[in-house]
């Protein structure tokens, strides 16, 4: 499979009045066509900093510094300006973002904010994508769509403006979909409706989706390889089933064991301690502090991710011997 | 809407019979009447109490009240003590140029003071917000008759672009009323604008962190129609609720500007009315004034209505 996106050593700063915040440092991953990643971390690890940064949403102003590489069908985006990434956005790469009460414009009607997108991709007709957006909405399930598609994002709920939302970002057939914490907002019948959806919709559309969320539960479910990220860094990287069964890095094994799981009577362990904080860095491993196997190299040096097995990658100073 | 629309204009019917009651009273407790200012030196018992009878001043204070409402019921203003002239005919004679001044005012805070506040809002800390906020900071704070008073020694008689004072008809010559109506219209403008161009500023800023925004540029949206349609428009709500309630402001600056300019408008009208004691003339015109008042609200608010969606009367 050739690589749809590829990320080289990615890092995003802010610079702030307390200091330089290393929101990304220097990440590494790919996505294959049709790929469902999932990027999973404890809140503020830079996994939203990361979508945003892929998409050429953050790197504008003057506080924000970009490095490395993002290569999309061979292009880096980082080096496209606003114009060039504009025909890029909502066309081949399309965004769900985490809260879906505040992402539609609330003075637009939410068909208008769907065929919107396709006015400006696509050579299209105002009545044609009307017409298309209806379509989608029905496709993603909303019901007698086309008075739907008339009315205002106030008159929708949740999980309905979710549905809208992935219907306005599916609606050009983009080849990345990067969803930031879809269905963290949303009540948990809901949420597994519209993962369903959005399974669905891969499988139609052959979509390659970056899933972002906190949320091992969902990571489960819908993913194909899981990445790590801990404060800026990818810990560990490897397919779904492999990291379920064999977590090496302590901070996945700090998730997994943190979480229910059906069928055993171990005791939930939650990971002690708290992220660090990101413009106050210390050297050496980033989870150092809070390792249960922390050595004295890891407040030295951080450890880079490396191969530790098959399709199976780490960071972590424990399996250095085993390279 | 329109259902909307009737109940607004009942709820201004108690309004406007608390202004009349106020305007009767209030002019009345002001030392001296009709008469003693029409006779002037001329004063002497006899004539006065002839006038009073006359124009019905000698009947009790609720007698005369009731009088002029039922009047007003019918339509009928009154004439006025001085001239003798419909009341309500003066009104109209006065009207064009007061209007033409808020208009003129009006036009400035949405061609200079809302694309200005917009602009500051996207090019944060840069020279041309530092500049916004300055003017913004002037315009509110300095009184406008101050104002008024500068633009005539810099420009009018210091430079002579302007005319000091005076009035021509649009209709007449549409030039010379521009140039007559140029520096009283910022006079009284200044401020509003001042009002309106930090409020769409700060309303701006505050739209342009919502996710919707984000979602906007993740869909490819152009940075123009980005900042027209997504963020202005949103940012308009609260500016408007503002600019309503500043046209109030509008409408009492023009008393003071209308008088420096030598302009002959409602509010210069109104404010012989007060100096000659003219009863019906002053009460006829501050009523009138309530009542357009009342009518800029209710548009305010069906504009509000239009833009805004949640809001369905
Ligand atoms: N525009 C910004 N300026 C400064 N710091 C930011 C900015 N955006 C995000 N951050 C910081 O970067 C870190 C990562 O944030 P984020 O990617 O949103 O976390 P999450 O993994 O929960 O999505 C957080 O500490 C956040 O405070
Ligand atoms: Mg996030």
């Amino acid at each position: 499979m050739r690589n749809l996106l590829e990320v080289n050593n990615l890092t995003t700063y802010f610079k702030s009045n307390k200091g330089l915040i290393k929101a990304v440092d220097g990440i590494n991953f790919t996505v294959s066509s049709r790929e469902i990643l999932a990027i999973v971390g404890e809140s503020g690890c830079g996994k939203s900093v990361t979508a945003k940064t892929i998409l050429g949403l953050i790197g504008q102003k003057k506080n924000e510094i970009i490095g490395g590489e993002v290569l999309f069908k061979g292009e880096n985006l980082l080096t496209k300006n606003y114009r060039e990434m504009q025909q890029i956005r909502g066309k081949e790469i399309s965004t769900v973002f985490q809260d879906p009460m505040t992402s539609l414009n609330p003075l637009h009607k939410v068909g208008q904010q769907i065929a919107e997108v396709l006015t400006i991709h696509e050579q299209i007709s105002r009545q044609a994508a009307r017409k298309q957006a209806i379509n989608i909405l029905t496709k993603v399930g909303i019901p007698s769509a086309a008075s739907r598609a008339e009315q205002y994002p106030h008159q929708f709920s949740g999980g309905m403006r979710q549905r809208a939302i992935i219907a306005m970002a599916l609606v050009c057939r983009p080849d990345l979909l990067i969803a930031d914490e879809p269905t963290t907002a949303l009540d948990v019948t809901i949420q597994a409706q519209i993962l369903d959806l959005l399974q669905d919709l891969r499988h139609e559309l052959k979509t390659a989706i970056i899933m972002i969320t906190h949320d091992l539960g969902v990571v489960a479910e819908i993913s194909d390889t899981v990445a790590v990220m801990y404060a800026g860094h990818l810990v560990e990287k490897a397919p779904v089933k492999l990291l379920f069964a064999e977590a090496r890095h302590p901070y996945t094994k700090g998730l997994l064991n943190s979480i229910p799981r059906p069928g055993s009577r171990k005791k939930l362990e939650p990971i002690p301690g708290q992220p660090p904080d990101l413009h106050n860095l210390k050297t050496g491993c980033n989870f150092a502090d809070r390792c249960p196997s922390v050595m004295a190299k890891c407040r030295q040096q951080s450890p880079l991710l490396k191969k530790i097995a098959p399709d199976h990658q780490a960071a972590c100073w424990l399996y250095e011997e085993e390279r | 809407m329109w259902r909307y629309i009737t109940k607004r204009i009942l709820i201004a019917i108690p309004v406007l019979i608390g202004i009349s009651i106020v305007a009767f009273f209030l002019i009345r407790l002001v030392p001296g009447d009709t008469v003693t200012a029409l006779l002037g030196a001329n004063y002497n018992q006899e004539q006065a109490a002839a006038l009073r009878a006359d124009y019905g001043l000698d009947k009790p204070l609720i007698t005369q009240y009731l009088i002029w409402v039922k009047n007003l019921l019918k339509g009928d203003f009154g004439h006025s003590f001085f001239t003798n002239q419909a009341v309500s005919s003066s009104i109209m004679e006065r009207l064009p140029v007061t209007f033409e001044l808020m208009i003129m005012s009006f036009i400035y805070c949405l061609l200079i003071a809302i694309p200005l506040g917009a602009v500051a809002s996207l090019k944060k800390n840069s020279l041309l917000d530092y500049l916004a906020t300055i003017f913004g900071l002037l315009g509110v704070s300095i009184p406008n008759f101050w104002l008024a008073t500068i633009l005539i020694l810099v420009f009018s008689l210091h430079m002579g672009w302007f005319p000091s004072g005076g009035f021509v008809s649009f209709f007449a010559d549409p030039i010379a009323n521009l140039r007559y109506m140029f520096l009283p219209s910022i006079a009284l403008g200044a401020s509003v604008g001042a009002v309106v161009m930090r409020m769409t500023r700060s309303s701006m800023l505050e739209i342009l962190k919502q996710d919707y925004i984000e979602m906007a540029r993740a869909k490819g949206v152009s940075q123009k129609i980005l900042i027209i349609s997504h963020a202005l428009k949103n940012a308009l709500i609260p500016v408007i609720t503002v600019l309503g309630i500043q046209m109030g402001y509008l409408l009492g600056g023009s008393v003071i500007i209308e008088q420096i300019f030598s302009l002959p408008g409602i509010g210069r009208l109104a404010l012989q009315a007060i100096t000659n004691r003219d009863y019906i003339l002053m009460q006829g015109s501050i009523l009138f004034v309530a009542a357009g008042f009342v009518i800029i609200n209710l548009l305010v608010d069906l504009i509000y209505a239009l833009i805004n969606p949640q809001i369905r009367y």
